[in-house]
């Protein structure tokens, strides 16, 4: 329809529809960008030439103020004073913040209301943020905080997870445990124990773009933030708490960011809250940009987690009893700690039906950063004495592992046979067994598996190593009420689309692939379609974009809301055409009303003149899930997610340097939305497993300073470390049993979890090192230094 | 005094007013508003601040390399062009690859990427799949797994680089033009920074200004600035000094000067012995071997500096020079403690002196790391064995990363001197290198595994020269 004649006002309103009709309309076979294309990225363009903006790029207002958070020097103090008059006198100084100058509460945490914005009577960690200075620069704000004067008066800090024992007192969270059957009993008369430890170390996000925020004030003390965060209604509740304002005096914005990870999750709350009450104080506008090392020091990683196991299973190993006991370093504060390790608790099974179990969790406080999400939240750690623990029966028995592990799968879909997890959900949906199998052919394992063993046998120094692990995932929030998203749609009268949904860009291609659900409901091209950013403005009470649920939800909320849009489309056709319902078909770039054809732009214009609305919301709650925390049983997941890996490793027996030569993966996605995305989602999560399991290293000093602040220090995997021989599938049986958006599955975070693989064949290794003798600890991350202690270890139980 | 010309995208700037310590991507992001070059951790280990650098290449045409803005100081580009990601407009092969192999997520790390491929497709080096990851190695992605990228740079290489000669000569001479004659000397915001363009210029002008900081690349006293905000009132830059910026090969012998880059020692080092070439490969990122010297890689004195104890293997001869007097001593006689070295004040690095391999001499490199790319060594060995038929007659066991400086380990030569280089005398050396070393522990190893790993290397060697594998790259 010609745009120009539907006006705003005069007579347009009186043009006949009929006579709009000027062109035939089209007829292409296919929309462009629909659900189960490889659309590429929608800021693909804008991502090489430069142009995708992130906080940061934005033109800074006239007299932004730039904010430097300074950290406190000692682990774990009293204050006994903190003289920042010099700081204030400081050149180039505008407003200096303490806790003092917060006219709302001095808390940016996500639940608990332990995560003070400043420090106020004690300091709990090395880093942590004790006041604000806002300068005209960031070096003179940076510069005049170093003037300030503190005392301390130390306390014993705990560092590590044995001080944190060692220094009694309370855990973090009160202790939980799950129990299935009964695993002393079973345990006590197994004919084979093994029992064992495994610690798997923390992990920094590294998103390349550091923690940000800016905030501009309004009128009635209002504020607009614009945030780096995946969780922009929890930063707005932050702020706004932060400020004693009510959540509708805050605005939070952000169309992307360079990398979340779960790291932009809690934390950029704080940031955010500092930038605001400063542009309130000061009613200028304001940006907190962290420096890469402040950021690392400052802010939350990857939990660190110890697992004692102890297993009971049969001759030919079969897991009768598991008994598990996690211990988990948390950090200063609960922040998401306690999701996270009962996570760490979900994912203790795996993809293996433990029969008998119990698992025991413990959440430790440690004077260090509030550990926080990063992809899988807690279920890596949960996986890995599992798989540890199937290698070790493997090897106790002379089995191969692989045999060991489809022994202990829970059973397949469609079997009949019941097996419930820990926390007693029947698993309906396994799918594993069947992967494993087409992975262990594609990936020729018997004959690699030869081919490994013959290679050690003449090969003094290099050992190789090879493992097939499986991933089994479960998808949902586990705090049910999480589980519910929201989405805004407009319709223009000129047939083009502005989508709006709770879910933010992280790089993930969410918003590409919502838009392609939009794009497919109205059978549209998705070039018709304007993504935007994401804001509390548009959609409010968001979830976190988090938990591998992003399409899941904000893909079905979308739909929603396109549906409402396009059923009023429908009636308004039914209507003015006078045909049964039946007889609206919507058709790409069209729609069929009886005998007759209209283009989608044409019927959208009459729709308008005939005053439909064109505007909706649309609103998705996971249907199904529940969840009873106090006897720790129900259905916490919406369905699982699976995948496999196949791994081959060499090691260097002289100085623990090791390399992955090749690695094959197949995962279930159900039906992709968009399989360029989700394998760049598998690709992407493996190698960041494998950086989790090799080589990135968290090291803190005996003072509690993190010395592995920057990537000079912290390594985490370049391209050289990615096996060249990489071959990646999306399982082409796969379909979600459960109704899904198009019966796709999440596939952020399972991935991650393929990198199990890696470690186990690196343990493979090791054990081929002492001749298969003795079976070796080995810790994570497996640096070239605990790859020679476990080779050393196996070798002197000669 | 003058203002920093250089061209930016194609167009001439002339700045004044700013610190000379002031970083090229601060100034690209803040000043000129050109926002797709990227700060990742401003320490140059990430790659997202990668711009390309053009000059004249002293034959009458142009050079140019990838280097990070982060740690570069905005006085370096006089003379110089710079281009970013904005230059490229946005459909240049490596451009449409980019997003044609899915190889953004985030997109954070992408500009980077773009302008590192951009500069081997200028340099013809997408050639191969390991070219395109040494390529790449010092850009950190945190989402894709480096695959998509890696496809990106191989199609790119597909598409030729036409080298317009005439248009790059006449750029050359137009660079030549701003950067003008004599000593380049710029001062802002109290900074003061001198170029001088040859060695005797270089001497007069740090004779005058002894307690001035000498740079080329700024690949560490970049970081003085962005880490640990150091106020540097006065900088000689040693980068565009032409008598320090030669390799010369004679009888035996191999000259680097003082101000030769990683990257252009690379290939000369290589020859000398593939242990050499692989510990180049290794160094750093690639960028920072496009900035980082050889000569600074010494002069710094730092104790886990990858080619000091390489070099002091092989018997390389350190040349200083102070106003008209020049000196030279054994490269390892230059470190005398942590932190000091055997430099007077207005004396400087000149170049290095390598001998090159005799028929009877063995050599081995190891650096230990916990990643292979782009990491600092927990411990770096380097070997020469001097033999005498079968028997030692030269050993020189040198290592990084097990004192306060670069040493050479005098118990375990002495122990294998004499001997045949067999197992049984290595693990002799091995045990008395616990009399050489008492290693730190710090965020890279403990003081055991570097003791081990020291001792291993020297394990590797002698295995080695049996033909036993010993390295993971060694396999497929």
């Amino acid at each position: 329809m010609d745009e120009t004649r539907i006006q705003d006002r005069g007579e347009a309103g009186t043009i006949d529809p009929a006579t709009l009709h000027e062109k035939a309309p089209p007829h292409p076979r296919f929309i462009e960008g629909g659900v189960g294309t490889s659309l590429r990225h929608d800021s693909g363009a804008k991502h090489v030439s430069g142009q995708a903006r992130y906080v940061d790029d934005d033109p800074e207002l006239p007299g932004t103020l730039h904010i430097y958070l300074a950290m406190a020097q000692k682990a774990h103090a009293r204050i006994v004073s903190m003289d920042l008059a010099a700081v204030r006198a400081a050149p180039g100084v505008v407003a200096v913040l303490t806790a003092a100058d917060i006219p709302g509460r001095n808390d940016y945490s996500p639940v608990f209301g332990d995560d003070p914005i400043f420090a106020e009577e004690s300091v709990s960690f090395l880093g942590q943020p004790l006041f604000a200075v806002a300068g005209e620069t960031l070096k003179a704000a940076r510069a005049a905080a170093g003037l300030a004067r503190v005392a301390y008066e130390e306390k014993p800090a705990a560092i590590t997870l044995d001080e944190a024992l060692a220094l009694g007192g309370e855990d973090l969270l009160p202790p939980h445990t799950m129990r299935l059957g009964e695993p002393e009993a079973v345990l006590a008369a197994a004919p084979h124990r093994i029992a064992g430890r495994v610690e798997t170390g923390g992990q920094d996000h590294f998103y390349l773009e550091g923690q940000i925020a800016t905030a501009v004030p309004l009128e009635d003390g209002d504020v607009l933030v614009r945030s780096s965060t995946q969780h922009p209604s929890e930063v707005q509740h932050n702020v706004a708490k932060a400020l004693g304002v009510p959540d509708h005096a805050v605005t939070v914005e952000v169309r992307r960011m360079g990398g979340g990870f779960g790291g932009k999750e809690s934390q950029p709350a704080l940031f955010a809250a500092v930038c605001a009450l400063v542009a309130v104080k000061t009613g200028r506008p304001a940006k907190c940009r962290l420096d890469r090392d402040d950021d690392m020091e400052m802010t939350g990683k990857r939990h660190e987690m110890r697992a004692d196991y102890d297993f009971g299973f049969d001759e030919e190993g079969r897991i009768l009893a598991a008994d598990l006991k996690h211990f988990v370093r948390c950090g200063y504060s609960r922040d998401l700690s306690g999701a996270i390790a009962d996570r760490a608790m979900f994912h203790a099974d795996n993809a293996y039906a433990l029969h008998n179990a119990r698992i025991h969790s413990r959440r430790l406080k440690t004077h260090t950063a509030s550990n926080t999400a990063f992809r899988g939240f807690g279920g890596p750690q949960g996986m890995v004495a599992v798989e540890r623990a199937l290698d070790r029966i493997a090897h106790e028995k002379g089995l191969d592992p692989l045999d060991v592990r489809k022994r202990n799968f829970y059973p397949a879909m469609g079997s009949g046979v019941e097996a419930r997890t820990p926390y007693h959900m029947a698993v309906t949906d396994c799918v594993i067994a069947e992967i494993v199998e087409e992975l262990e052919d594609s990936s020729d394992y018997r004959a690699r598996r030869r081919a490994v063993r013959a290679f050690n046998a003449q090969s003094p120094v290099l050992k190789k190593g090879l493992a097939l692990t499986p991933v089994k995932f479960g998808i949902s929030f586990t705090t049910t009420h999480l589980n519910q998203a929201g989405a805004l749609v407009h319709l223009y009268k000129d047939g083009s689309v502005q989508l709006n949904h709770g879910g933010t860009e992280m790089g993930q291609g969410l918003f590409t692939k919502v838009a392609q659900v939009v794009a497919e409901e109205f059978q549209i091209d998705v070039s018709r379609i304007r993504i935007t950013a994401t804001t509390t403005a548009k959609v409010p009470n968001t979830s976190a974009t988090a938990a591998s649920s992003g399409s899941d939800l904000n893909g079905m909320a979308a739909r929603e809301a396109a549906r409402t849009i396009k059923e009023r489309l429908a009636d308004y056709a039914v209507r003015r055409y006078r045909v049964p319902r039946e007889e609206v078909e919507f058709l790409p770039g069209r729609v069929r009303i009886g005998e007759t054809e209209l283009s989608f732009d044409d019927l959208v214009g009459e729709a308008y003149l005939a005053r439909v609305s064109l505007s909706s919301t649309g609103f998705y709650a996971t249907p199904g899930i529940s969840y009873d925390r106090d006897t720790a049983s129900g259905t916490p997941f919406y369905y699982f997610a699976y995948g496999a890996a196949c791994s081959e490793v060499v090691i260097d027996t002289l100085t623990g340097e090791n390399r992955v030569i090749r690695a094959d993966i197949l995962h279930d996605v159900g039906r992709s939305l968009n399989p360029a995305l989700d394998l760049g989602q598998i690709e992407g999560g493996f190698i960041q497993g494998m950086g989790w399991l090799t080589m990135e290293e968290l090291w803190w000093d005996k003072a509690g300073r993190l010395r592995t602040h920057a990537p000079s220090t912290y390594k985490i995997p370049t391209a050289n470390d990615r096996p060249d021989d990489l071959r990646i599938a999306l399982w082409d049986k796969g379909r979600n049993p459960a109704a899904t958006i198009y019966r796709s599955k999440a596939v952020g975070e399972p991935p991650f979890m393929l990198a199990l693989s890696v470690f186990s064949a690196l343990g493979d290794a090791v054990l081929a090192a002492g001749d298969h003798r003795a079976f070796p600890d080995l810790d994570a991350p497996a640096t070239p230094e605990r790859i020679l202690a476990a080779v050393d270890m196996v070798r002197a139980a000669r | 005094m003058a203002p920093i010309r250089f061209l930016l995208n194609g167009e001439e700037r002339a700045v004044e007013g700013l610190h000379p310590t002031t970083t090229v991507l601060n100034h690209l992001r803040y000043s000129e508003r050109l926002t797709g070059t990227k700060e990742g951790c401003a320490e140059g280990d990430c790659g997202a601040c990668t711009v390309v650098l053009a000059e004249p290449d002293g034959a009458g045409g142009l050079k140019r390399r990838a280097v990070n803005a982060c740690i570069l100081f905005l006085p370096a580009l006089h003379g110089r062009a710079v281009e970013t990601v904005e230059a490229l407009g946005g459909a240049h092969p490596v451009q449409t690859a980019m997003v044609e192999k899915h190889a953004s997520q985030c997109g954070f790390c992408t500009p980077g990427f773009v302008m590192q491929l951009y500069s081997g497709w200028l340099n013809e080096t997408l050639t191969d799949r390991q070219a395109v990851k040494d390529l790449v190695s010092g850009n950190l992605c945190r989402c894709t797994g480096y695959g998509p990228i890696v496809e990106a740079g191989l199609e790119a290489g597909r598409h030729e680089h036409v080298a317009d000669g005439p248009a790059e000569a006449r750029l050359a001479s137009r660079l030549e033009a701003l950067r003008g004659a004599g000593v380049f000397s710029y001062e802002g915001e109290g900074g003061l920074w001198l170029s001088p363009p040859d060695v005797d210029a270089l001497a007069d002008t740090y004779a005058a200004h002894p307690d001035a900081r000498l740079v080329a690349g700024a690949t560490d006293v970049g970081l003085w600035v962005t880490k640990q905000h150091r106020d540097l009132p006065v900088l000689i830059d040693v980068s565009r000094v032409a008598d320090l910026m030669h390799v010369e090969e004679a009888p035996g012998r191999l000259y680097v000067g003082a101000a030769v880059t990683h990257s252009e020692a690379a290939a000369k080092l290589a020859g000398i012995h593939p242990d050499l070439g692989e510990l180049m490969r290794r160094f750093a990122g690639h960028q920072v071997r496009n900035a980082g010297t050889v000569g600074g890689n010494i002069a710094n004195g730092s104790p886990i500096g990858d080619l000091p104890p390489a070099l002091i293997a092989l018997g390389a001869t350190l040349h200083l020079r102070k106003g008209d007097e020049a000196r030279s001593l054994p490269l390892e006689d230059f470190f005398i403690d942590y932190g000091r070295q055997d430099r007077t004040p207005g004396e400087f690095v000149a170049a290095v002196e390598v001998p090159l391999l005799q028929p009877f001499e063995r050599f081995h490199a190891s650096k230990i790391a916990k990643r292979m790319d782009s990491d600092i060594s927990a411990v770096m060995a380097a070997f020469k064995l001097g033999f005498a038929g079968e028997t030692v007659a030269e050993a020189r066991l040198a290592f990084g990363g097990m004192a306060g400086i670069p040493k050479r380990a005098a118990h375990a030569e002495a122990a294998l001197i004499g001997k045949p280089f067999d197992e049984v005398a290595c693990r002799a050396a091995m045990a008395a290198m616990e009399a050489d070393f008492q290693p730190i522990t710090d965020m890279r190893a403990t003081s055991d595994y570097r003791l081990k790993a020291a001792q291993n290397a020297l394990l590797r060697f002698c295995l080695s020269l049996r033909g036993v594998r010993t390295r993971v790259a060694e396999v497929a």
